[in-house]
């Protein structure tokens, strides 16, 4: 056994044990388990939240895009920054809703402000559809990571099957608490690697990120500039899509229900604010790309250029070290992902479709076995269907942003009704599926899921304004 | 709307407007600057800038609103 792989399992277990620690002497009912009890303070949720929103795709996906296709890749420096922007005006409100009617996921607040479990059934749905690439997304990540950082001895499938294992017993014992601890190992770890390699390859091989840069303007100078090598990915493509992940961003059932996990509105609100100096790191993850494209130009999956430069730059320990932090950079993510499924599918979809009447404790016991559930069928999908990383994660975007003028609509207008709720969702969903699959995702340019949104609000809009207004009830949620 | 969430508004655009609905005028390499790409610099800088963006907003808001019952500080 080398050094590569006992920092890769010595860090997988550590932090698994971490993740089941952390919900020691908790008593786990619903509330604590999916949102802890309402109690996280800035520290903790600015933890959890850039543990769950810094993914493998921040290692593999925006070196590779810099790689493989150059500027387009920018989007992924720039579209948090939107979202936290937004998240400063729209979150603060939703969790005033969420605490003042005890809501614990996204379809509990359609569920709550639309008066429609229809309409809650439908959003948990989707949401679990789009949960799955994005968790297939990590798992194939990590397996890659794995099977690189210890030089093929680990094969993908075990560093899977392994590390989601632990994964799921964390997330069984534990809930959204393990998620916030294990975020602080892979926090420290990611940043470290990710500034570590970023400073360090431009200068080992060029001198310095100016000089690398300057031998890339001589001999490349398309990728500087959009649509970079790609011939779709212009202007308008970027802007459609920095417009649809911004929006979309916590449009994710997970990120969503994580807002509903601090201790007050203010908290969410500060988070806010500092959440962009989280983006930074990701341009050191441009730099490897840059960097790996120069030197190592011919490798046949842009996904690999990390890790390949990694190794063969630097000594197989810290090859380990990068493997360990992509393995918990893909855990925690999955983990939050995992819970949120297993909440949405046992109270969203059982307890609102089936049988209103289940008490706490039976929906609790139902998200605990979906957890294994979930596991096995994203484990079989990873394993069987592994596909290129981006692709995965932006069919997932052009599904939850559909929520987004429900939810915002519902926050802060009083006429938004459940009719146009749902019939935007479903046609901005029909218009994305449309769209990509007799292929025309760019549409005009543009990215198809943002084609969906617009057509989605227009609808929205339009049948809000055609439906007589009706004086809320007394418990209506818009009197906030 | 109260006069500093008006305020925090606008001071909210900023991102979108700089990042997004600037893009056509800003997707070029020269000048590079400090070693960046303009086209990068240009991106980068704004990330960099806005969660001040979003503190000079926090504290405005702050300012000019009423406070809310029941609010923590």
């Amino acid at each position: 056994m080398n050094a590569a792989l006992i920092i890769i399992f010595a860090t997988i277990i550590f932090s698994a044990l971490l993740g089941i620690y952390a919900g020691r002497r908790v008593k786990m009912n619903l509330e604590n388990w999916t949102v802890g009890g309402r109690r996280f303070g800035i520290i903790i949720i600015w933890l959890l939240m850039a543990g769950e929103i810094y993914t493998t795709f921040t290692f593999l996906g925006a070196s590779g895009w810099a790689y493989s296709k150059g500027a387009p890749t920018f989007y992924i420096l720039v579209y948090g920054a939107l979202a936290y922007t937004l998240s400063f005006f729209i979150l603060p409100a939703l969790w005033k809703v969420g605490k003042r009617h005890g809501l614990h996921t996204q379809p509990d607040f359609f569920i709550k402000r639309y008066d429609s479990r229809p309409l809650g059934i439908l959003v948990a749905l989707i949401g679990v559809f789009s949960i799955i690439p994005y968790l297939q997304l990590q798992l194939t990540g990590l397996g890659l990571i794995v099977e690189v950082a210890s030089n093929q001895a680990v094969s993908s499938q075990w560093a899977i099957g392994i590390s989601f294992v632990l994964t799921c017993a964390f997330v069984y014992t534990s809930g959204i608490r393990g998620t916030a601890w294990v975020s602080i190992i892979k926090d420290i770890m990611m940043i470290v690697a990710v500034l570590v390699v970023g400073i360090g390859v431009p200068m080992i091989y060029f001198g310095g990120f100016g000089k690398m840069f300057q031998t890339l303007i001589e001999q490349k100078p398309h990728y500087l500039v959009l649509p970079g090598a790609t011939s779709h990915m212009g202007v308008l493509w970027v802007m459609s899509t920095l417009l649809l992940t911004g929006l979309g961003f916590y449009m994710w059932p997970h990120v969503f229900g994580s807002v509903f996990s601090a201790k007050s509105a203010n908290i969410i609100k500060r988070n806010a604010v500092i959440m962009p100096f989280y983006q930074i790191p990701i341009l050191f993850v441009f730099m490897v790309g840059f960097t790996a494209l120069l030197v190592i130009p011919s490798l046949e999956n842009g996904d690999m250029a990390f890790l390949e430069l990694v190794n063969r730059t630097y000594p197989s320990w810290f090859m380990g070290f990068v493997g360990a932090a992509g393995a918990v950079t893909a855990m925690v993510p999955s983990s939050i992902l995992v819970l949120f499924a297993s909440t949405l599918l046992a109270k969203n979809v059982y307890k609102a479709g089936f049988n209103p009447r289940a008490s706490e404790e039976t929906v609790m016991r139902l998200s605990r076995f979906m957890v294994l559930v979930i596991t096995t069928l994203a484990l079989v999908m990873a394993i069987r269907f592994p596909n290129e990383l981006v692709n995965l994660l932006i069919i997932g975007y052009d599904g939850v942003t559909q929520f987004f003028p429900g939810v915002v609509l519902g926050l802060f207008w009083k006429r938004a009704t459940k009719g146009a709720v749902l019939s935007g969702i479903i046609v901005g969903i029909a218009v994305v599926v449309a769209l990509i699959y007799t292929g025309h995702d760019p549409f005009l340019g543009m990215n198809a899921g943002f084609v969906g949104l617009a057509v989605n609000s227009i609808v929205t809009l339009a049948v809000c304004l055609s439906t007589k207004p009706k004086i809320m009830d007394k418990q209506g949620i818009s009197d906030i | 709307m109260q006069k500093g969430t008006r305020i925090a508004l606008i001071l909210g655009a900023i991102p979108f407007i700089t990042m997004v609905f600037a893009l056509p005028l800003v997707n070029r390499i020269e000048p590079v600057i400090l070693g960046l790409p303009f086209l990068l610099f240009w991106l980068l800088a704004w990330v960099v800038l806005t969660p001040f963006i979003l503190m000079a907003a926090y504290f405005l808001e702050k300012k000019y609103n009423l406070p809310e019952k029941g609010e923590d500080k």
